[in-house]
């Protein structure tokens, strides 16, 4: 296998990281919602907490889009 | 593009002199009027004409006027809850990052292709949202440095840390801090480019399966295109988020360096 094609295969697997980022965003709203419905006058307090939990858990996915990235064009 | 057989999705980031600028120099640097620059006046006018509309200051708002305060008053809660009473002066700062960078998103999503004129997303570049983030980070560090002096350096040691674990913390806090600037302008660079390429390869999927024939149209193409104004809707739904995530994580920051943990 040369270099350029284990490079794209890499590029490919990052996708999965994508995958597992999702799990993490949902995973995120999820909570959210289930301790929101519990207690609805606490939820809007919390709402710039839940975008911070939701920019961290979507930051590590959008990695995996760099690495990717920088597989296929550097 | 579709008659080439190829779509390049990475053609519509391309940088390019417009209205034959390309020589203009500046103490010898190339520096031409580009499209990026173009879309970022665009942007820079139409919040300058949005505020001036409603900046009329009457008793009872109009409509316009209402939208303007909503928006203030927006950035205005977000300071007062994330930072405090001390938040207040960074109001006119992090309300023009927020409308740059919320602006600037939306433009670029503008169909405005089927008139021949294509926008051009500047947030889609890590030059220009890391320029962004580097001033977030410039105003934490000054006025971190302003207000604490040296005691600054205490952000690096949470309340209650064990001695022995000190120095190793120190350096994991350290790490984080200055990682900062590059995780915020990534963010925002990452989700504006990867929402446009995905959209540019569902539309060359309509195309090429349109120009192949019928059957390979109704089976793919039809599919893509519907999926595709999903994705417009959840990438309009992206660019109110990211912008509103870049205000959220600059109170943060100021947050800490304003009243330290």
């Amino acid at each position: 296998m040369d270099a350029k094609a284990a490079a794209l295969l890499g590029a490919g697997l990052a996708a999965i990281g994508c995958g597992l980022a999702s799990i993490g965003v949902g995973n995120v709203f999820a909570k959210f919602l289930e301790g929101a419905l519990r207690n609805p006058g606490a939820a809007d307090a919390q709402q710039g907490r839940l975008f911070i939990g939701f920019a961290g858990a979507e930051l590590l996915g959008l990695l995996s889009f760099v690495v990717a990235a920088l597989l296929i064009f550097a | 593009m579709a008659a080439e057989g190829k779509v390049d999705p990475m053609h519509q980031f391309t940088i390019e002199p417009l209205f034959g600028t390309e020589s203009w120099q500046i103490a010898g640097y190339h520096i031409p009027f580009t499209n990026s620059a173009l879309w970022m006046a665009l942007s820079a006018l139409l919040i300058a004409v949005f505020v001036a509309g409603g900046n009329k200051r009457q008793l009872v708002p109009g409509r316009w006027q209402m939208a303007v305060e909503s928006f203030t008053g927006f950035i205005d809660g977000l300071l007062a809850s994330n930072v405090g009473p001390a938040g207040k002066k960074y109001v006119p700062y992090l309300f023009t990052l927020f409308m740059f960078i919320l602006f600037a998103n939306f433009l670029g999503l503008l169909p405005l292709g089927v008139l021949g004129l294509h926008p051009f997303t500047f947030t889609s570049h890590f030059s220009a949202t890391g320029v962004l983030a580097v001033l977030t980070f410039a105003i934490v560090i000054v006025v971190g440095f302003a207000r604490h002096g040296l005691h600054f350096f205490s952000l690096f040691v949470p309340h209650g840390t064990p001695l022995v674990m000190i120095p190793l913390i120190f350096v994991v806090e350290l790490i984080s801090f200055l990682v900062r600037p590059f995780s915020l302008g990534l963010r925002l660079f990452v989700a504006m480019m990867a929402g446009h390429v995905l959209l540019e390869v569902l539309s060359s999927f309509v195309i090429s399966t349109g120009n192949a024939n019928i059957g390979l149209f109704a089976v793919a193409g039809l599919p893509s295109f519907i999926l595709m104004i999903g994705i417009c809707a959840l990438e309009l739904l992206v660019a109110g988020i990211q912008a509103y995530v870049f205000a959220l994580l600059t109170c943060v920051y100021l947050n800490d360096a304003e009243n330290l943990h």
